[in-house]
């Protein structure tokens, strides 16, 4: 277990000697309240995420986070500062960073096949093998008896299966979680949590995943490194690096010592929300 | 089959019931005020025979599907100009409310006017009639469309017009729908309501039989009769299975 997290760590000096993937420097967003009054959403928040990372943005709710994700996605923009994927400015969302949202998203007028074939559609898979392509998606996330019937049918956390088989039918470099795991009972959000784990792990360093969560123990499972916020508005508090050896599972002592340690800091911080 | 017959008893009931009720009181009245159901259905035999009554309701039909296909058309695109144009739909959208809620009927006189006393007269009565809840219920229908799926439309690769067609007209046909059916029903009442008051020499229609019954009350009745069986058969035989199938698929049926 010590090699593999010393590999771990040589792994991420080899990842940060390449040109980040993700990058935000100076990020501000500010905007405007129901009240009238300008509010600073993101305060200058400058960080990267190379190729092959699991990233967690951690924090209090209201800090930012969602907003920092968005604006990844390409569905909203930096008020100032630069958002930049492979080291041009995000201009508009795209296949090539898909999201998987708080709700799945589904759209209910299709079918759970057909919901990941629109994915495959927009990449421009060729009509004749769609069925087929999604279906292996859906393999995937153990849903292939589903297939026909209608997102209505299914219970939250097999419509969020679908959903993140519908977000990696695009085969994204990167994939975006914006709290999926936060409506599910706690049965679901393992099994979700676990699927994630694995489909990074099995894409071997080429797919980039940036998850927000207020879950610290969440964050200490899927994240390689855990960017903590601070109460709005969200600023980058601390960086914390996890080199656990992955499957992991919250019963390792290193994950452990982890949520521990964040969920200090975290408590701290939304004391001090608390107070203000 | 059980459960056609489960669905169907209780407004056969209904229908039952009035047919007795209306017996009872039509006993002792005269046949020049209140018929009894037996006189009337005979006036409809009659109606059927001479074919004065299937001609009424073939023209009144086809009259219908003109208007009610004009209103849709007209009302679908400015209802998606202006569901695009912010300004446009600030603007605009008050004149249609208003045109909206005005009786169809204040329109007729005008319509004379400008018509005479023809069939172009009614037709427009029933298109202004319709056309504002189809505009309305197009507005509606893409302002509730929910901006979670436009935003996962977007992330999936979708965008103009693609987004428009995998993700924002199938998000928004429930309430365009029930805007149709609404529309429908603007339609039929306006256009019964002007072929009876335009019932010209040489126009045929329900409104007209109506028109010219006027000393026939059992033959008066049995085109009413008509006219409520035909808009309840478009009703329940067109709109509601439409909008059953529709929220059926997405989960939104209640009780369903």
């Amino acid at each position: 277990m010590v090699d593999r997290a010393e590999s771990a760590v040589a792994l991420a000096g080899e990842r940060e000697a390449t040109p980040p993937k993700l990058s935000l420097r100076g990020l501000i967003k500010t905007r405007r309240s129901t009240s009238g009054e300008m509010l600073t959403a993101v305060d200058n928040v400058t960080f990267d995420v190379h190729q092959g990372e699991f990233v967690c943005l951690l924090g209090p709710s209201g800090c930012g986070k969602t907003t920092i994700l968005n604006i990844l996605a390409g569905l909203d923009e930096p008020t100032s500062g630069k958002a930049l994927l492979d080291g041009r400015t995000i201009s508009g969302p795209g296949p090539d960073r898909a999201v998987l949202f708080q709700e799945p998203a589904l759209f209910p007028w299709l079918s759970v096949v057909a919901n990941v074939e629109f994915a495959l559609k927009h990449v421009g898979v060729a009509p004749g093998e769609r069925r087929e392509r999604a279906m292996g998606w859906l393999e995937n996330v153990h849903l292939t008896g589903y297939a026909n019937a209608q997102p209505h049918e299914l219970s939250a956390g097999m419509r969020q299966r679908v959903a993140l088989a519908r977000a990696l039918a695009c085969d994204p470099d990167v994939l975006l979680g914006d709290e999926p795991f936060g409506a599910l009972d706690a049965q679901a959000r393992e099994l979700l949590q676990n699927e994630v784990q694995r489909v990074w792990v099995e894409s071997e360093g080429r797919k980039t995943f940036v998850f927000v969560t207020h879950n610290v123990r969440e964050a200490a499972l899927l994240a390689d490194r855990v960017l903590v916020m601070t109460a709005a508005p969200g600023k980058l508090l601390e960086e914390q690096r996890i080199y656990a050896p992955r499957p992991r599972n919250l019963d390792d002592a290193l994950v452990s010592r982890v949520v521990s340690e964040v969920h200090e800091v975290l408590m701290r911080e939304v004391g001090k929300g608390g107070t203000t | 089959m059980r459960r056609v017959a489960r669905e169907l008893a209780p407004p056969l009931a209904g229908v039952a019931c009035l047919l007795v009720l209306w017996a009872i009181v039509a006993a002792p009245a005269s046949p020049n005020t209140l018929p009894s159901p037996a006189e009337v259905w005979s006036a409809f035999a009659r109606g059927l025979s001479n074919g004065s009554i299937t001609e009424a309701a073939g023209k009144t039909l086809l009259r219908l599907a003109f208007s009610f296909g004009v209103s849709i058309l007209i009302g679908t695109a400015i209802g998606f100009g202006l569901a695009l144009n912010e300004f446009a739909r600030r603007a605009i959208r008050p004149l249609v409310v208003a045109l909206q809620i005005t009786p169809f009927i204040a329109w007729l006189p005008l319509a004379v006017v400008w018509f005479g006393f023809s069939e172009r007269a009614v037709v427009f009565v029933a298109i202004v009639g319709a056309f504002p809840s189809v505009t309305l219920a197009t507005i509606s229908s893409f302002g509730q469309v929910p901006p979670l799926l436009k935003r996962a439309g977007r992330t999936l690769g979708a965008q103009g017009w693609q987004l428009y067609r995998g993700v924002i007209f199938p998000a928004a046909l429930p309430g365009y729908v029930s805007g149709l059916q609404q529309a429908w029903g603007f339609a039929w009442k306006a256009l019964t309501a002007g072929e009876l008051i335009t019932a010209g020499l040489h126009a045929t229609g329900l409104g007209q039989l109506l028109q010219r019954s006027k000393d026939d009350v059992p033959m008066l009745i049995a085109t009413v009769a008509v006219i409520v069986v035909i808009g309840v058969a478009v009703e329940y035989l067109v709109f509601v299975p439409i909008d059953r199938r529709i929220r059926s698929r997405r989960g939104l049926l209640v009780g369903g």
